[in-house]
């Protein structure tokens, strides 16, 4: 019985997975080749594949470790590429509670991706949710770690031009983010009070970013996203009120 | 950097990492009751967070030079109208990449 719900949860979660395999492990490798042009020994993209996790922390980890010793500074970096994972905790928190152990290692590898899928996974009562949850995350972390190990043992070896195929990633945010804008309301003369999360989110972080330039946008963003949403509080709980009362 | 000082750079910003993602769930622990601001941020963060991601993943395009952001454009709208017609996940993520990687060979 107990094996039974734990196949089920894993046959429901991979192939949710499947766009971040191809993402995660193309990202792995060209991390993972990266990190063995620039001299470190053949087992720090691994490791810090799977202790740090954050694709974006340890392509500027590379950078960081090519410099001089600076560990305030690495902290500093580490706080402004974390700090969304702030979000996506406190929109995980109730998602997330009750899950015994399994909790500790939800909470440690949550990434971008693998809080987007498990956000955003409508999951029948028939599966175990947090299964389900733990096999995401499980499987994202591991596509990461594979990928970075190959670009690090075998980085030199690889010719095929697979130039663009990133673009998988940005491609799944986008469906994630299409499928929440249905969720939210189809009908265009709420538009805008349907959607005022969707449109602050685009606006005010695409704002930043031509204010701010690429680099420094995301902490920005979020203090926009977070004032706009306290500001707004009232009418849009009021929208979201009115909305579960009529479904 | 020597062995040791890597080390420790790494062990900090692993340690930074692991407390942005764990500092939620510590403030807001199970058992204590979640305040209602913290209950509304955690509905209504995620939708503004999508649209967040993406324009993450836009950042470096540029519209003013090199391929002005063409292939980007046509691959979200590949990847709209897909999705808009098919109602799932993986079809328009295939069909998003494909148009960009043929785009950016062809550009």
């Amino acid at each position: 019985m107990k094996t039974n719900v734990i196949q089920n949860a894993f046959k429901f979660a991979f192939p949710r997975t499947l766009p971040v395999l191809t993402g995660y492990v193309f990202l792995g490798i060209t991390y993972g080749m990266l990190m063995s042009t620039q001299g470190f020994p053949v087992w720090l993209p691994t490791v810090t594949a799977f202790v740090i996790y954050t694709g974006s922390m340890e392509f500027l980890m590379v950078s960081i470790l090519a410099s001089s010793f600076h560990p305030l500074s690495a902290f500093a970096t580490a706080i402004m590429v974390g700090a969304r994972h702030l979000f996506y905790g406190i929109s995980m928190l109730s998602k997330y509670r009750n899950m015994g152990w399994k909790k500790f290692y939800l909470i440690y590898t949550t990434s971008d991706e693998t809080f987007s899928v498990n956000y955003s996974a409508v999951i029948p009562d028939t599966i175990d949710r947090g299964w389900f949850y733990f096999f995401v995350s499980l499987l994202d972390q591991l596509y990461w770690v594979i990928g970075a190990t190959i670009g690090s043992l075998f980085g030199s070896l690889i010719t095929i031009d697979l130039r663009g195929l990133d673009f998988v990633m940005t491609a799944m945010f986008t469906v994630i983010f299409l499928q929440q804008w249905l969720k939210d309301g189809t009908n265009p003369r709420t538009m805008l009070r349907d959607h005022i999360s969707e449109l602050i989110g685009i606006l005010g972080s695409a704002a930043c970013r031509l204010l701010f330039g690429p680099d420094r946008f995301m902490i920005p963003s979020m203090l926009v996203i977070l004032t706009v949403l306290l500001i707004f509080r009232k009418p849009i709980e009021k929208n979201i009120d009115g909305k579960e009362a009529r479904s | 950097m020597t062995h040791l000082e890597m080390f420790i750079t790494v062990t900090v910003v692993v340690a930074t990492t692991v407390l942005t993602r764990f500092l939620p769930y510590m403030i807001f622990s199970e058992g204590r009751e979640i305040p209602k601001t913290v209950t509304y941020l955690g509905k209504v963060l995620a939708p503004a967070v999508f649209g967040m991601l993406v324009v993450y993943c836009l950042k470096n395009v540029s519209f003013v030079s090199g391929t002005f952001g063409i292939p980007e454009i046509a691959s979200l709208i590949v990847i709209t109208l897909l999705y808009l017609w098919k109602k799932d996940m993986l079809i328009p993520m295939a069909g998003g990449t494909i148009c960009y990687m043929v785009f950016i060979r062809l550009m």
